[in-house]
């Protein structure tokens, strides 16, 4: 579903990753680890096409990235859950129509019963018709994560999702995160709070990644 | 208020673009203005070109000569005249104005009683051309040999001026609607231009979802052809409002008296609300595809 063969990304002449390769496996969890800087944010915005590798292979679904037109990014998106540090809602609009906006962007059909139940299963159900700046920071990560997951996609990206939450909060959201996987879907967080890494592990079966150097490599035994 | 999801998605549509109401009164005042003007313009195209028609029409086809001699020789430069304009080619009818005639023209200068029959007056003879015309100044020349005192006035001289004033006036009347939608057009996309640039982190959050470019310029692009509908509409209304006060020909048969809509004319203004929303349309897409180009 997705694939990197070899990537690297450069900037104004200078490359911020390189040698990157990673085949996200149906049903598989991972953790993308690294310190500030390391480009998990950039890692994670290769794998759902907001940039594109200055070299090497993306795969999104079967589909060289870099031959994809803006149209196709914008299906492949569809089916790629991504929860965003800052969440990135629209501000005017009420928790639920934020957490339906891809079905109306998709043109689909909404389900009020199935969307009751997507707010009521992130514990968002009473706030579903306040505006996203009445929530708390963990009131808003459950909500991106809800909007993550409306299309019901294969893959579900996060990238840094606890970094302004509480470490109840946090594993409160990673439980959810956690429960999807089980549900079959393909997890991927970036974060670098090492301690929720281990507190998850104990949960689920994580392969955990680490960026260090502009490369790829797996984390060492103590993760 | 609870979540709908019969009207969920019709008003989430209508509502990705939250209001803004810089851009939003500027593209209905925009629009408003721009229809105002228009509507002028047009009434001035269209009052030229009927201004140019009925010159053209009236004078096209007219002459007249004038016989002024010594009452002795008048009469037998008259029969002169007859007699040439009966061998002349190019000419339809013609009659010499009777005494009759002759006062209604002067009525307007001299009063209603005056004594036509005792004033040395010119003998006036009119006449009506074929549609190809005479040769006027074969005419002349025929004339100073046959009868001295006949002038010939074909209307040339000061009708050909007038008309292509007019002409040109109702060029100028069209240029200004070309250059009035231009306006319009330039005004709306940079209206359209500060709201994407407002609503950037809106159209982010939109291609982050999965929204195609074509659903994200149709957000944009259906509010500002609404406004310019709007806006254009009350723009046409006011317009049509203050022709429509302006004084009638009819009163004092002027040309700026006459500068309207008249019959079916005023059907040319309701064009503009839909070629306003058009430019919205046409500029605020492009506008909104410029943008989506550098966003990924």
């Amino acid at each position: 579903m997705i694939e990197l063969q070899d990537v690297a990304v450069g900037y104004g002449g200078s490359e911020l990753l390189a040698e990157m390769s990673l085949k996200l496996v149906p049903g598989s969890f991972h953790f993308l680890t690294g310190p500030s800087g390391a480009g998990k944010t950039t890692f994670l915005k290769l794998c759902y096409a907001e940039l594109l590798p200055s070299a090497g292979f993306l795969g999104l679904y079967g589909q060289d990235a870099r031959t994809m037109s803006r149209d196709d990014i914008a299906q492949i998106r569809q089916r790629i859950g991504v929860v965003h540090q800052d969440c990135q809602f629209l501000d005017h609009l009420s928790v639920a129509e934020n957490v339906a906006l891809p079905l109306t962007v998709a043109g689909r059909p909404i389900d009020a019963q199935a969307l009751t139940e997507l707010l009521a299963w992130v514990g968002l159900k009473a706030q579903m018709d306040a505006l996203p700046a009445q929530l708390s920071g963990g009131e808003r990560q459950r909500a991106a994560l809800a909007r993550a997951v409306i299309m019901s996609p294969e893959v579900i990206l996060a990238d840094e999702p606890t970094g302004n939450l509480d470490w109840e909060m946090s594993l409160r959201l990673l439980s959810l995160l956690v429960q999807l996987n089980k549900m079959g879907k393909t997890v991927l967080i970036a974060t670098h709070d090492l301690n929720l890494i281990r507190q998850t592990k104990a949960q689920v079966s994580a392969r955990v990644l680490r960026i260090a150097n502009r490369r790829l490599q797996l984390a060492g035994a103590d993760l | 208020m609870r979540f709908n999801p019969l009207s969920h998605e019709r008003s989430t549509f209508d509502r990705i673009v939250p209001p803004t109401g810089f851009t939003a009164n500027l593209t209905v005042l925009t629009a408003a203005a721009m229809a105002f003007l228009a509507v002028f313009a047009l009434a001035l195209s269209l009052a030229s070109g009927r201004l140019a028609d009925r010159w053209s029409d009236a004078l096209a086809r007219s002459a007249t000569i004038r016989i002024s001699a010594p009452p002795e020789q008048i009469e037998a430069q008259l029969r002169a005249v007859l007699d040439a304009l009966a061998t002349t080619p190019g000419i339809e009818r013609y009659r010499p104005l009777d005494d009759a005639e002759m006062r209604k023209l002067l009525d307007p200068w001299f009063g209603p009683d005056l004594p036509v029959e005792a004033l040395p007056l010119p003998k006036l003879i009119e006449i009506t051309e074929t549609a190809q015309g005479i040769d006027a100044e074969g005419l002349r020349l025929r004339l100073a040999a046959e009868a001295p005192g006949a002038v010939l006035d074909d209307h040339t001289r000061w009708r050909r001026p007038l008309v292509a004033a007019a002409g040109k006036l109702r060029l100028l009347g069209w240029l200004s609607l070309v250059l009035i939608g231009g306006a319009m057009a330039g005004l709306i996309t940079l209206a359209a231009q500060a709201a994407l640039a407002a609503n950037g982190q809106v159209i982010r959050t939109l291609r982050l979802v999965g929204a195609k470019d074509g659903f994200i310029a149709g957000a944009f692009v259906r509010r500002f052809t609404q406004r310019g509908f709007a806006g254009a509409a009350l723009g046409t209304l006011l317009g049509m409002g203050a022709v429509a006060l302006l004084p009638s020909a009819d009163q004092a048969g002027g040309f700026l008296t006459g500068l309207g809509f008249a019959g079916a004319g005023w059907l040319w203004p309701l064009a503009l609300p839909p070629l306003a929303a058009v430019v919205a349309f046409v500029a605020t897409r492009a506008a909104a595809l410029r943008m989506l180009r550098g966003i990924r």
